[in-house]
Parts: structure tokens; sequence; C-alpha cells
């Protein structure tokens, strides 16, 4: 018999045994044909039970049909106590629901390999480099000659240049104006390396990529097809406009492929060779370096020949340096180590951004998890002591230790696989709303987050871990039993009462923890919402704006009466960008009292006049600019600037210089002071700032990159984007070479900046509730079963005239304990957590006493309400009745 | 009581063999063929047949199908398989061996 068929009569175990009894029963009748005495067959037979029982294990899988027996059991321990058992699944659900969907992010954000060819032998080049604030960082970075310089010099490995993800708005002929989709820019033998095949019309290959600007042909991803097209195949031959040039849809890559750039979903892919501008510029920072070691070479020899190029290269580019560099500057920039980082999961500045904070959710999730586990293995062995009397039956009438063992762990198998059933679609819920929460309209997040075989076996993983987890201590304890005292009606529930206080303790000490830690971020995220920016941040909108790169400023100025005529406008202004958006321009400066110095760079922004007045940014002595006001010329410094440059006397009249070109300064007289503000980042201190004019002489070049700039207009009304098509028309109106692109209000801005951390103190506050609710919810459990255990004894006590206050403190002294010395570990493991999670709180450091003084005083409460309800049954015991029942 | 098992632990050899000459019997009928070949020197203990029957089932030596007999109850008849077969030849010349060793010593003493 195959073993199919012995499966399937263990499917079928009671039809099997009929079957066994009809050959048996055919064989007394042939006996009785034969002319044999019936009773006499019988006999010769022996035990027909026996008989059948050999037969059936010769023919079934009978540990297959105990186990079942087990489950089924165990279904019904647990439909008997419906409530403990359905909140033991909930609140297991709630942890492992958790635990998935971080797995599910670290997943995508982090490990997923990319789906291309041998995703585990791509590295990405990174660089070393000393940030503005004088620290060392890796950054990616790479000019194209630089890329060109390294794909010749080594031709062991492949190289590729891929750009960084940019947003560009996209208009199909014939289209209505597209949303703004994400751009990649490649090399021609990317799609190639990568082993990707088309899923319609062709990819980009290396004859798309030889000239500057002449191969106007672009890939468009699966998704945008889809999303966009309807998956029409006559997407291919269609064009878009893009700087002013047709580009023509030749492909559509494969389903699945989003581009390096993991958290962006890349929707269009275009040659390197038509982003020309950072073709020729030695100095344009534009691609990352992907670097693929051919089969048979050494990825070690690839990356020393990779360093001599760029360090070849580099000092090629500092030549071209003004003289007045200083030393350190070139030796830094020279020096840079290259090294290759493992790149098969994507590269972005997502990764590095939410490496660390993904890595805090898994630490909490666990945590919970931890503290869910400890509340059911506490339920389980709750269930076991009452069950005490039966297992000691069991063992009694010939049943093993392991059967018994298989028994109660059948049960806690039932309860995790139902748990992860509910946490695999919480799960599957939960992972997405992080993702909307760290999402921005200016930089919207795109994750691929399939819920596949990966996420399948880290669920059952999950689930097995967990049962072995809380169930395996419990089932040990269960077999243990001894069955002459269990039965005699005596129990040893003293050790079992012990380790449920121990996991009482456990609890507390995570639950601590966690609350702890979801203290801190709120506290910083708190501070950086109340932060003095320096400047009025409401009701003021944004403005972006472009216009061919001929149209000057002035004229760009001209339009700020017309905006400024608006009704409900109370000012407007014009700078280069606004403040806290995503860009900056630093730079060195020297003065009569200090040198230039190479870091820290204070930083520059390009102002029209009445700026000030419109961000509310206080004049503290001197003026603004005024409408004759050229670059370089006059300059208005904040009072961070004055202090660091000019020391404590007033800077009007003085002077500072910044390098221009080769051995050339340029000039700014200080003309006014203003307020300090934060400039580029909501967590900086308040840094250096200089203004300057943004308009420039006729004829020469301005400080400010020309084509795109920023208004910025303060409105009257409480709504200010209620103003934007009215603002985005008269714009157009006053000037028709501009165009506004895009409109935001700074808070929006503002917003954007501490995303990160509303995440985590979104997250963290989530499991800090979590935890507290389970913790209570244990300690209520360990408590009420005290007094149930104790029953008798409290009752004695009561009959011998024990006071209220004397039970109650007999009943909760060991949990009392658990629960100070829970508090206690707790303590130690949130000042351990705050060190791992220092930088990313602001403000308000971990280890700040309110931030430990919180979480004690939440957990003192919510353990006074959750001992309440068991100690009023305590002192509700009728001594009497009691000890009848007994 | 049951008879003492006379079979020596040879009762598989003897139902394979059985089956092998005659397809198609039920657990009654090859007890019965075991005696009257064996002229009742040998008898099948019936309680011991039928777990060995089904063992030998799942073994995969024999394979067994229903019948309707003509008293219209139901009757499960073997018959041997490919690899019932195979067992037989090597449990046979196993026996014969033994049996032919075991005479040697009892001819030499």
């Amino acid at each position: 018999m195959r073993w199919w068929t012995r499966i399937s009569n263990t499917l079928r175990g009671q039809r099997l045994d009929r079957e066994i009894d009809e050959e048996l029963e055919s064989h007394l009748e042939e006996a009785a044909r034969q002319g044999r005495d019936t009773a006499e067959a019988r006999r010769a037979f022996g035990s027909a039970l026996r008989l059948r029982e050999q037969s059936h294990e010769a023919r079934a899988i009978t540990w297959i049909e105990s186990a079942a027996a087990d489950f089924v059991f165990g279904w019904r321990q647990l439909r008997k106590s419906r409530n403990a058992s359905a909140a033991a699944i909930l609140s297991l659900a709630l942890a492992t629901g958790a635990c998935t969907a971080v797995f599910r992010l670290i997943d995508a954000v982090l490990l997923r390999p990319m789906p291309v060819a041998d995703p585990g032998n791509l590295y990405v080049a990174a660089y070393t480099y000393t940030t503005f604030d004088g620290s060392i960082d890796r950054g990616h970075g790479s000019e194209y000659p630089a890329f060109v310089r390294m794909r010749d010099a080594v031709p062991e490995a492949e190289l590729l240049a891929i750009s960084y993800a940019t947003r560009i708005g996209v208009r199909f002929n014939g289209g209505p104006e597209g949303e703004r989709q994400f751009l990649q820019y490649v090399s021609g033998n990317t799609f190639l390396s990568f082993g990707l095949k088309p899923a319609l019309g062709r990819l980009i290959a290396p004859a798309d990529d030889l000239k500057p600007g002449a191969h106007p042909v672009a890939v468009i991803s699966h998704d945008y097809w889809i999303r966009q097209f309807g998956g029409d195949p006559g997407v291919l031959g269609r064009t878009f406009h893009w700087n002013g040039t047709p580009v023509e849809v030749i492909g559509v890559a494969p389903e699945g492929f989003t581009g390096t750039e993991t958290g962006s979903m890349t929707d269009i892919f275009m040659p390197v060779m038509m982003n020309a501008k950072a073709i020729g510029n030695p100095s344009w920072v534009w691609h990352r370096i992907w670097v693929r070691a051919r089969p048979g070479s050494d990825l070690r020899v690839v990356r020393d020949k990779l360093r001599a190029a760029f360090h070849s290269f580099r000092r090629e580019q500092v030549r071209s340096w003004p003289g007045s560099t200083p030393q350190q500057r070139i030796d830094e920039f020279v020096g840079a180590e290259l090294v290759l980082e493992p790149a098969g999961a994507g590269v972005s500045g997502l990764q590095r951004h939410y490496h660390r904070p993904l890595m805090i959710i898994a630490v909490l999730a666990v945590m919970v998890l931890l503290i869910a586990c400890a509340n059911v293995a506490n339920l389980l062995t709750a269930r076991a002591a009452a069950r005490a009397r039966e297992m000691a039956l069991r063992v009694s009438i010939g049943a093993g230790r392991g059967r018994l063992v298989r028994l109660v762990f059948a049960e806690s198998l039932l309860i995790a696989v139902a748990a992860s059933g509910l946490g695999a679609l919480l799960g599957w819920w939960g992972a997405p709303l992080v993702v909307r929460m760290v999402s921005t309209p200016d930089s919207p997040v795109g994750l691929v987050l399939p819920f596949d075989y990966r996420v399948a076996a880290f669920s059952a993983l999950l689930t097995l871990m967990v049962s072995v987890l809380f169930g395996l201590a419990p089932a040990l304890r269960a077999s243990a039993v001894e069955p002459a005292a269990a039965l005699k009606g005596g129990d040893s529930s003293r050790g079992r009462r012990r380790s449920m206080s121990a996991m009482v303790a456990f609890q507390v000490a995570f639950c601590f923890a966690v609350f702890s830690t979801a203290c801190t971020f709120t506290a910083s995220l708190r501070y950086l919402l109340q932060r003095p920016l320096g400047f009025a941040p409401d009701r003021l909108l944004l403005l972006e704006t472009v216009s061919a790169e001929t149209v000057r400023f002035d004229v760009w100025l001209q339009a700020i009466p017309h905006i400024r005529a608006v009704p409900g406008v109370e000012s407007a202004a014009f700078s280069s960008w606004p403040l806290l958006g995503a860009s900056a321009w630093r730079d060195g400066v020297r003065t009569a009292r200090a040198g230039l110095e190479a870091s820290p760079a204070p930083y520059f922004l390009s102002v029209s006049p009445g700026w000030f007045e419109t961000m509310r940014i206080p004049l503290r002595e001197g003026r603004d600019f005024r409408p004759g006001d050229v670059f370089p010329g006059p300059a208005v410094v904040d009072s961070t600037f004055a202090r660091r440059y000019f020391g404590e006397g007033s800077p009007l009249g003085q002077f500072f210089e910044k390098p221009a070109t080769r051995d050339q300064w340029r000039r700014f007289d200080v003309a006014g002071v203003v307020g300090p503000v934060l400039y580029e980042n909501i967590r900086e201190p308040f840094l250096p700032v200089a203004y300057v004019p943004i308009n420039a002489p006729a004829g020469q070049a301005g400080p400010a990159a020309p084509g795109w700039g920023t208004f910025v207009v303060r409105t009257a009304g409480s709504d200010p984007l209620a103003l934007a098509p009215l603002l985005r028309q008269e714009i157009r109106r006053a000037r028709p070479e501009l165009r506004v692109t895009s409109v935001r209000t700074q808070e929006e801005l503002i917003r954007t900046q501490t995303v990160r951390e509303r995440m985590l103190a979104a997250s963290s506050a989530f499991f800090a509730a979590v935890a507290l609710l389970l913790a209570a919810v244990g300690l209520y459990g360990v408590l009420e079963y005290a007094v149930v255990r104790q029953r008798r004894e409290i009752g004695i006590r009561m009959a011998l005239g024990a006071q209220a206050a004397d039970v109650a403190g007999r009943v909760s002294a060991e949990v009392a304990a658990m629960l100070a010395f829970g508090s206690l570990a707790g303590f130690g493991l949130s000042l351990l957590s705050g060190r791992f999670a220092s930088s990313l709180v602001h403000g308000a450091g971990a280890g700040d006493p309110l931030m430990l003084g919180i979480p004690a005083m939440a957990i003192v409460v919510a353990s006074a309400l959750a001992a309440v309800p068991p100690l009023l049954r305590a002192l509700r015991i009728a001594p009497a009745v009691t000890l009848r029942a007994d | 009581m049951a008879k003492p098992d006379s079979l020596q632990g040879s009762l598989d050899l003897l139902v394979l063999k059985i089956l092998s000459r005659r397809p198609g019997l039920h657990g009654y009928a090859i007890m019965a063929a075991i005696q009257e070949i064996s002229r009742e020197v040998l008898r099948v203990e019936e309680g011991s047949l039928y777990p060995a029957l089904h063992r030998m089932e799942s073994e995969g030596w024999i394979q067994a199908e229903w019948v309707t007999k003509d008293s219209g109850r139901r009757a499960r008849i073997y018959r041997l398989t490919e690899q019932g077969g195979i067992q037989l030849a090597a449990s046979e010349s196993r026996w014969l061996a033994v049996a032919d060793a075991v005479g040697q010593v009892l001819r030499m003493a």
C-alpha cells in the first residue's frame, strides 16, 4: 500500500475500522459455512478489538490520528472558556500583526532583492566626505566624467551609471497636464546587465546611449503603463515633452521592476546621454555608480582599481578649484575613501533615513509580542492548573509524559495559528498605513509590499516561535504532574504561581521600556513642533515657479505688485527657494576677523526686497534690500552670522568676502541685521545665514540658478490654499513667461520635515498603549488566579477573623513585589533603549526624569485598575460557603 | 485456547506462496489452503492472519479488493503484486538455504 493510501486511510479512520470488521465477519461466516461451530471460530480468533487495532495500525498512520485527536481536544478546551481564549488570541494577533507589518516594511525597504539578475552581486560605489558641520559621512553622488574614467579603468567589472530618481512633470502629446513622475537616467547597459526583458517594445540598449542629447527615447514602468494607459499597446511611439524635446516611448519595463531607488517607484527611464547637462559637467553629482564584478574576477581587485581611477579623477578636479581653497578641504576631497556597498536591495535615501527608525519599531513590536506571549503562557498555566486532576488521571491510566506535552502543546499551537492568521491580516493592513504616514505630496513613498512567500515564511516561523515561547513551559509543567498529590486534592500551585508572577515582572519591564520610548519620541516631536523658527509660518503660501532660463529676475519681480494687489494677500516677496524646503546654499566666507574656514560654512539665500517683512523676520539693525540692490553688493546677515564673524559690535558698515572664481573674491557690505532663522533643517541649531539680492547687473550671472524660484505670499484668510488658483492666474497674467509648477504652504514644508518623528511618535504610542493594555490584562489574570487558588486559605483566614487589608495584602504581596522589580528592570531597559534612539531624539533627551516618571505613573495607575476586581472578589469570599464547597 | 503456532515465523512466506499459485483468495481460503496442502501439519493462528495480511498489504507485497460472495456478503480477496513476487523469491531462497543448513547439521551430528 502506498503512503498516500495510508494517508487516505488515516483521514477516513472510522470507515477503515468498519472495513476491517467486515473482513473479520466474512471470515467467521466462511468458518460457519465449513461447518465449524460459531463460538469455537470466534474463540479461535481471539480479541476482535485487538485484531482491529493491529490491522488499523498497519494500514493507517496512527501518529497523525493521535495528533488530530489532540487538536480536536485542544479546540474543545479553547471553546470551553471562550472569552479567555478570544482574549488570548486577539492580544497575540495584535502583537504578531505588528511584527508582521514591521517585517514587511523592513523587508521592502532594506532586504528584498530587486527583481534583477544576480542581485547579490550588485554593488554601489560610496565615497566618504566631510559634512558642513565637520562630521564624516558617506555618499553615492558621482560625476559622469568620473564614471567614464572608472568604467574604462576596470575591465573586470561592469559599471552602470544610474541617476537619482528625480520628479518631472510629464505631458503626453494630446494629453492633459500629467502628474509629476519619477525619472531615472540609466546607462545603456543597465537593462542588459539587470537581465530584464521588456513587457512591450524594447528596452534601452547600449546603442541608445552614445551621443549627448541625441537619443530622445524612454522606457516606462509596467505600473505606469497600466495606471496611465490602461495597458494599451498603442503607447509605443507616443511622445511626451521634456525640456522642450519630444521624447518617444520605445518600450515597457517588465512588471515588478520599479527602478533602483527603493521607496520611489520610477515611472520613466531615459538614457544617461539625455541628461546632457550632467554628462559634460565634471562637478555635477547626479549619478550613482553601480558595479557588478564580471564572473571570475575578484571584487577586491575591482575595488582597488576603482579607487585608483577615482583618486586620479579627484586630483585633476581640484586643479580647477580657486587658489583660495583651504588645503584641508582639498585634502579631504582628494583623500576620500571609496567603498563598494552591497546594493542588491536597491539604494535610496529612504533606506538611510528609515534604517534606524525601522529597527526601533521592530524592537518595540518584539517587546509587545513578548508581553502578549507572557499573557498567553499565564493563561495556559492557569488552565493547566485547573486540569491538574484530569492530567493526573491520564498519567495514572498509563498516558506517557510525551503524550501529555503534546496534548497541551496542541492547544497552544491552535492559539498561535489562529493569532497568526488574524495577525497576518493586521500586518497586511498595517504596513501600507505606515507607508502612507511617511509619504508626503512632495516626496511620495512607493514601496512594493507583496504578500508573498517571504511574508508567509516569516509568519509561519513567528507562529512556531511564539507557540514554543508561551506553550512549552506550561506543557512541560502540566506533564510533570504528580498523580498521587493531584488526585488527593492538594496541589503544587506555589511554583506555578511564582512563575506566573515572574511573567508579570517581565511584562512590566518591557511595558515600561516601550512606554518610555513612546514618551521620548512624543516629547521629541513636540519639541520640534514648538521650536521657534525665527519666522511666522502660518498663512504663508509658497508658489514654486519656473520660466525659460533667459528670463531675468528683474522681470520676475515685476509680478510681485500684481500679487500684492490680489484681495486677501497681505504681502508678497520672492526668494530662490523657501526656508525649510529641501534646498540650501552654503559657502565659505572670510572677514577681517576670521580667515576662510572649511566648515561649518554659513548659509546663503537670494531674496527680493520685502522678503523679511513677508516672512516676519525681525529687522534688528540697518535696512532691508532696496529695489536697486544687485549682487554682489549689499548683504543682510542674521544675528548668528553677525556674532560669529564680526563679534559683539555692530556689523553695519563692515564687509565679508566669498570666493568667486579662481583667485577672485566677492565683497559684500553688511547693510542690515535680522533675527536668526532655521534655514534647512528643523533639527539644527540656529546657524549663520547671509542674504544677498536676487538681482544681478545686466549681463552678469546672478547668485541664483536662472529659471526657477519661489514667490512667498502671506495671506489674510485662514486657508492660504484657497487663494492658490487665483494667484496662479494672476502670475501668469502679469508675466506670461512665468509658470507656477506647485503651490504649497510653509506649514506643509514643516510637516514634511517632521515626518519621521511623527511616524516614530505615532507607532511607538500605539505600541505603548497595546503594551500597557496587555500588561494590565496579564496582571488581572494572575491576581484572579491567585484569588481562585487561595480561596480555601482566604476562607479559613477570614473565618479566623482576618481583616480585609490583611487578605488583600496576602493576595497581592507577591505580585506587588514583581511589579516593583519589573519597573526597576524596565527603568534600566529604558536607559539602554534611550541611548540606541538618541540620534533620533531632539530636545528632551532620553533619561529625562519626565520620560521615566510618566511610564511609572501609567503603570501604577493601570495596575491599580487591573487589581481592583480580583481584590474585591477576594474580599467578598464568604468563608462558610467556600469551606462547605470543598 | 488457540493451538500453538506451528508456522515458526514463516507465515508471510506461506501466504505469499499460496497467493502466487492461487491469486484471488480471501483470508479464510488462504488459511484453509495452508492447512490442506500441509496435510493439517501447519495450522494458521486465525488471530494473526489478518494483521499479517494488512501489514503485507501496506508493504506493497499484496493488494486487496472487495468482491461480493454468493451469500451476498462482501469478501476481501488478495493477490500478489510484482514487488510481492520479488519478496517471495528472496524469502523462499532464504528459507530453503536455512532448511538445508539445518538438515546438514542434523545429518552430521
